[in-house]
């Protein structure tokens, strides 16, 4: 896990302010436009994530949220698959490939903000997410969103850059915003950032989501499987000679009893 | 007689009716996709197939112990057991592992994880282990087969690796029942408290235990009335002892973590998930404990079956609860197999019945072999065993 963490100076990721955001639809436009979706709601704002839909934009009260993958620093997706089908780029974006998936769903059941889809419908079905448009970010591009955003609620670029630009707009605007930045610790960090003028929870952000990394969660079982090999082999095999050779004196007893 | 002539053909049709549906369901699910075939969604990724799953290879859960008992310790007084013990593990994974199969999305890719490594993944983990468990499996049946037909070289082989291979499979055993319970530690704000514990692994090993050795003394009880082969009651209740001690082990574990978390309130508060822990609670521990130290019924032989058929149940219960009822509320969705998920898995369940019932037939699973004479009614009895699962 160590390495995905290692170099979080070269990592891109979003911010979306939702103080900022006036529910245009636009960012929705340019991620189904990018990643060559079909339509799937006449309404933007009633659409939900789906295998066709990676992006979508909610309506609460006069505020709008965005939900889509976080692109955790250490994801459980990534640490869940059986065959490494998820990968932590460099650059930040979380990878899926379809290729390497046996499709066990998984990193569905684990991922902590339910973002995963599936192709339900399909034979050979693929799980379907946000890439954080990796090809652009690797010519320097902004995110599809991000640079479809008119009002700058959504913005992409380095992530430390985001995290102190999250920190100045609260901090200068203390009024506007609840002083929380969603994803800076939910789920050990993620590379999506999340501000907003009320507590996160009302936007449908869990605030369950633990602030350690999922991964460790897993990692507190999965290190104590080399001792538990060790020891209880050792034990076994012990048991088995002693058991053994018990056996075998109660039968020379036996034997020399019946000679006498 | 003719009762039992009329009996005899109603399990055999509803095999029958079973076998049809089983491969129609098949068919839709191969041809159309788990969409159109099971209740999952995004939002309930994971329903009755992980559930079974969970449930086979804990129910086979006494292939390890009693080899264990049988092979490491020397108790050679459950030697008599060891092979119908080791064959019903052995059916039972070889009938998880297809229903793993069925459940995956892209059933073709099944190898991957055989080349394509991440060992931070306990789904990875419990792939290799399975895989491991079952070529031992095979190694710990084989001589049965190999003194059948005689091929005495390879039977002096298998017999010198047997005692490596069943330390190794212990250990294998140990380690994928237990990640069962580890595949859930990472999704801590969505199991349901009562549920959720960090040591989920260490109750799911647990509590195979009691349920591995409950399915021997069930299946004794069947085989009793299909084969003639009664087990003997010292066996039986040494095995009752067993389960004894590991329910009530299992029991004061489970109430101390709940006392010591705080999550005690959670048993008095009126909600389904309540009366889901409660009844897992009464039928699976409750009653069997009260069953088996009681003086009547625990050297008795209807009292250990019926402490074995709660043992199950509760058991059963469990691993549902843990893999559809305690995430109900966190998924926002109910969940309910669909008709395709059900008769797949019934279908399953027979096919492994029907295997059952010809080895025992054909090979000496079963020492002091007295078969053949009452096979006629054998379908019927082992079909019994269907309505417990």
């Amino acid at each position: 896990m160590s390495e995905s963490i290692l170099n979080i100076d070269n990592q891109f990721g979003l911010l979306f302010d939702a103080s900022e955001c006036i529910g245009c639809g636009r960012c929705y436009e340019a991620c189904k436009e990018q990643n060559h979706l079909p339509a799937t709601n006449k309404d933007f704002l009633k659409d939900h994530l789906s295998d066709k839909t990676y992006t979508v934009v909610e309506e609460y009260g006069d505020t709008y949220a965005r939900k889509m993958c976080m692109h955790c620093l250490e994801p459980a997706c990534v640490s869940v698959c059986p065959v490494g089908a998820f990968e932590k780029t460099e650059l930040g974006p979380v990878l899926y490939d379809a290729d390497k998936c046996i499709g066990c769903r998984y990193c569905m059941q684990a991922c902590p903000h339910n973002v995963p889809r599936y192709e339900w419908g399909s034979v050979s079905p693929r799980v379907r997410k946000c890439n954080l448009c990796y090809d652009r970010l690797k010519k320097g591009e902004l995110t599809a969103c991000a640079e479809a955003c008119p009002v700058e609620a959504t913005i992409s670029g380095k992530l430390s850059d985001l995290i102190a630009e999250a920190k100045r707009r609260i901090k200068e605007n203390p009024d506007k915003y609840y002083p929380h930045i969603y994803g800076l610790e939910e789920a050990g960090g993620s590379n999506v950032l999340i501000i907003s003028p009320v507590p996160l929870e009302q936007l449908g952000y869990s605030p369950k989501v633990p602030k350690q990394s999922m991964p460790t969660f897993t990692m507190q079982a999965m290190e104590k499987i080399p001792s538990v090999v060790s020891v209880g082999g050792l034990f076994l095999t012990g048991m088995y000679w002693l058991t053994k050779r018990k056996n075998q004196l109660v039968k020379e007893e036996h034997q020399t009893e019946e000679g006498q | 007689m003719k009762k039992k002539l009329g009996r005899l053909t109603f399990w055999k049709s509803a095999a029958v009716v079973i076998a049809i549906f089983g491969i129609y369901s098949l068919i839709i699910r191969f041809t159309k996709g788990l969409g159109a075939s099971t209740n999952l969604s995004d939002m309930v990724p994971w329903g009755l197939w992980i559930g079974f799953d969970f449930i086979g290879v804990g129910l086979a859960a006494a292939g390890f112990t009693i080899a264990a008992t049988a092979h490491i310790f020397h108790n050679h007084k459950y030697e008599s057991i060891a092979r119908p013990a080791i064959l019903s593990a052995y059916i039972g994974y070889m009938m998880v592992v297809a229903l793993l199969v069925i459940d995956l999305g892209k059933p073709e890719n099944f190898w991957h994880p055989l080349v394509m490594w991440n060992v931070h993944s306990v789904m990875f983990e419990i792939t290799w282990c399975v895989i491991c468990y079952s070529t031992i499996l095979t190694i710990e049946f084989a001589p049965v087969v190999l003194e059948k037909f005689k091929f005495n070289k390879l039977l002096k082989i298998v017999k010198k690796i047997t005692p490596a291979a069943i330390i190794l499979g212990v250990l294998f055993s140990t380690l994928h029942q237990s990640s069962f319970g580890s595949l859930y530690l990472i999704v801590p704000a969505k199991v349901y408290p009562l549920w959720y514990s960090s040591f989920l692994p260490i109750h799911f090993f647990i509590s195979c235990i009691a349920a591995g050795l409950s399915m021997i003394i069930l299946s004794a009880y069947l085989c009793a009335r299909a084969f003639k082969q009664g087990l003997n009651i010292r066996i039986l209740s040494g095995l009752g002892k067993g389960v004894l001690v590991v329910l009530a082990i299992e029991l004061v574990f489970k109430f101390s973590e709940l006392f010591s978390t705080g999550k005690i309130s959670l048993l008095f508060v009126h909600a389904s998930e309540t009366y889901f822990f409660w009844l897992e609670i009464i039928l699976g521990s409750v009653i069997p404990i009260w069953i088996l130290t009681n003086p009547k019924y625990k050297a008795n032989r209807m009292g250990l079956y019926f402490a074995a058929i709660f043992t199950i149940s509760g058991f059963i219960l469990n691993r549902m609860n843990v893999c559809v009822t305690s995430l109900v509320r966190s998924s926002g969705q109910s969940y309910s197999p669909s008709f395709e998920e059900i008769s797949i898995t019934l279908f399953l369940v027979l096919v492994s019945i029907l295997a059952f019932k010809f080895i025992v037939e054909n090979f000496q699973v079963f020492e002091k072999e007295e078969t053949n004479t009452k096979v006629e009614t054998s379908k019927e009895e082992i079909e019994t065993n269907l309505e417990t699962i």
